[in-house]
């Protein structure tokens, strides 16, 4: 049978209901210069940042929305003296608290405080297994030290810990080593992320490019190391999607599951909504929550399936994954709604795929990013 | 398998919590929020972290009027789900 025509296909809709998740970039600020770091190329500066009282009030509207989960983020968290301030929030809305963190800006005393707050859990970024090159990706010296210290205080604390690594050309064939380091430091849960190219990491392509063959064993190695690991260290696993056949399921779908608060209080669908220019973003200090949930045309720009262009309108893998990546389709293609180049099916997938190439045979200098103050 | 003298304990920074806007259960746990089923529910509501799981699957039993050994073979699924994804332990 033919293919169904765009006009009479029955459209399946994605029924949004209330997000489960809100990522809290509560600063720009950062001690670490990350090469791959995806903040926006222009970002806000201390003054430009949301008040206190207004977090606290946009938690209590996250709740009351339904949001589950709130991870604080950045930039560096620990860089608001207010944090603890924003935990007692969390906590008094019944809200799950996650601090996302390199560990730079934490203290003993600052963690006990936090726990004391109500902090359900610490997310720890690792940059790489030794001080050598954990300090050389972060630009930071003596960062690798510090958090290693924070790791020993969140597990005496009794606070569960999860490591983050970002993977890419020059880390990634170390994870074993990652692996065992995230078992020896007592973490619960690994997460293992090949780079992403937003932001700043655009930069860096080619210093950070994993290739198809690194990419290939790091997945092998995630899958040896998830069965023998059972019931000691969850691995959740971003493969390197620039060398995949088709693209993620990102965000579960645009505007569908999570949402994102910026330094400044502007809301996006996600992380790096931003570098779509034709989005006009709504801000927490002009409307409710809900309101910008429910009405803000960036949430409502690709919900659902009616935005989709052929192949992707009539493929039966949109319902898996939602057409991939609108932030990519933006920086590879010029257009946000186009088909996400991973994909087998659209027709920049060769191209992609030998820039790719060409990025992960290519070995540039890192190019640090710089902070706001 | 989870012996019926063990005690099962969620772990630190994992708890159930009724969630009012979609009118069920949640199990928070790290990254992760589980919608539960009344089965799920159930089980957490007796999960206290004192009492081991044969005197959970009594109290199930009679609270709920099923044959023991019926329910028993899903508690003990469940319970070990929740262990191999490290929320829950067995002391």
């Amino acid at each position: 049978m033919d293919a169904p025509t765009p006009q009479t296909e029955p459209m399946p809709t994605i029924t949004y209901g209330p997000p489960i998740a809100m990522l809290a970039e509560v600063t720009h600020r950062c001690p670490l210069s990350c090469p791959y770091c995806s903040n926006p190329l222009e970002l806000t500066k201390r003054d430009g940042e949301l008040s206190t009282e207004i977090w606290v009030d946009v938690f209590r509207q996250a709740a009351e929305l339904g949001v589950l989960q709130m991870h604080l983020s950045g930039g560096e968290p620990a860089s608001r003296r207010d944090l603890e301030d924003m935990i007692t929030a969390c906590r008094d809305h019944d809200l799950y608290s996650n601090l996302i963190t390199s560990g730079i800006g934490l203290t003993e005393k600052r963690m006990v405080e936090l726990k004391k707050r109500g902090l359900d859990h610490v997310q720890l970024s690792l940059q790489g297994v030794d001080a050598e090159m954990a300090d050389l990706i972060g630009g930071y010296k003596g960062g690798y030290s510090r958090k290693m210290q924070v790791a020993e205080w969140t597990t005496a604390l009794d606070l569960p810990l999860t490591l983050n690594a970002v993977v890419h050309e020059k880390n990634i064939d170390r994870l074993p080593e990652m692996i065992d380091l995230a078992v020896a430091m007592g973490a619960r849960r690994l997460e293992v992320a090949t780079v992403q190219f937003h932001g700043w990491a655009d930069k860096n392509r080619a210093a950070l490019m994993p290739t198809r063959e690194q990419a290939k064993l790091c997945g092998q190695r995630v899958a040896e190391a998830r069965e023998r690991l059972k019931g000691v260290l969850v691995i959740d696993y971003v493969p390197a999607d620039h060398h995949a056949d088709y693209p993620k399921p990102c965000m579960g779908g645009w505007g569908s599951t999570g949402l994102n608060v910026v330094p400044d209080g502007r809301v996006m669908p996600c992380h790096a909504a931003h570098t779509i220019p034709h989005l006009v973003f709504d801000n927490v200090k002009d409307r409710p929550l809900a309101d910008i949930w429910e009405h803000s045309s960036a949430f409502n720009a690709y919900r659902g399936f009616d935005w989709m262009p052929e192949p992707c309108r009539s493929c039966d893998r949109k319902t898996r994954d939602f057409g991939g990546c609108r932030c990519q389709a933006m920086a590879l293609t010029g257009d946000a709604a186009a088909t996400d180049p991973v994909c087998i099916k659209s027709p920049m997938h060769a191209q992609l795929q030998a820039m790719a190439q060409a990025d992960a045979e290519g070995d540039g200098e890192l190019t640090y990013r710089t902070m706001p103050t | 398998m989870i012996p019926e003298t063990g005690v099962p304990r969620l772990l630190s920074g994992c708890r159930t919590k009724h969630d009012k806007v979609r009118g069920n259960w949640v199990l928070l746990a790290p990254e992760r929020a589980i919608k539960l089923d009344d089965i799920g529910a159930a089980i957490l509501a007796e999960t206290d972290g004192t009492r081991s799981l044969g005197a959970i699957l009594d109290a199930l039993a009679t609270k709920y009027n099923a044959p023991r050994d019926q329910i028993s073979g899903d508690v003990i699924t469940f319970l070990e789900s929740l262990r191999d994804r490290r929320m829950l332990e067995v002391a």
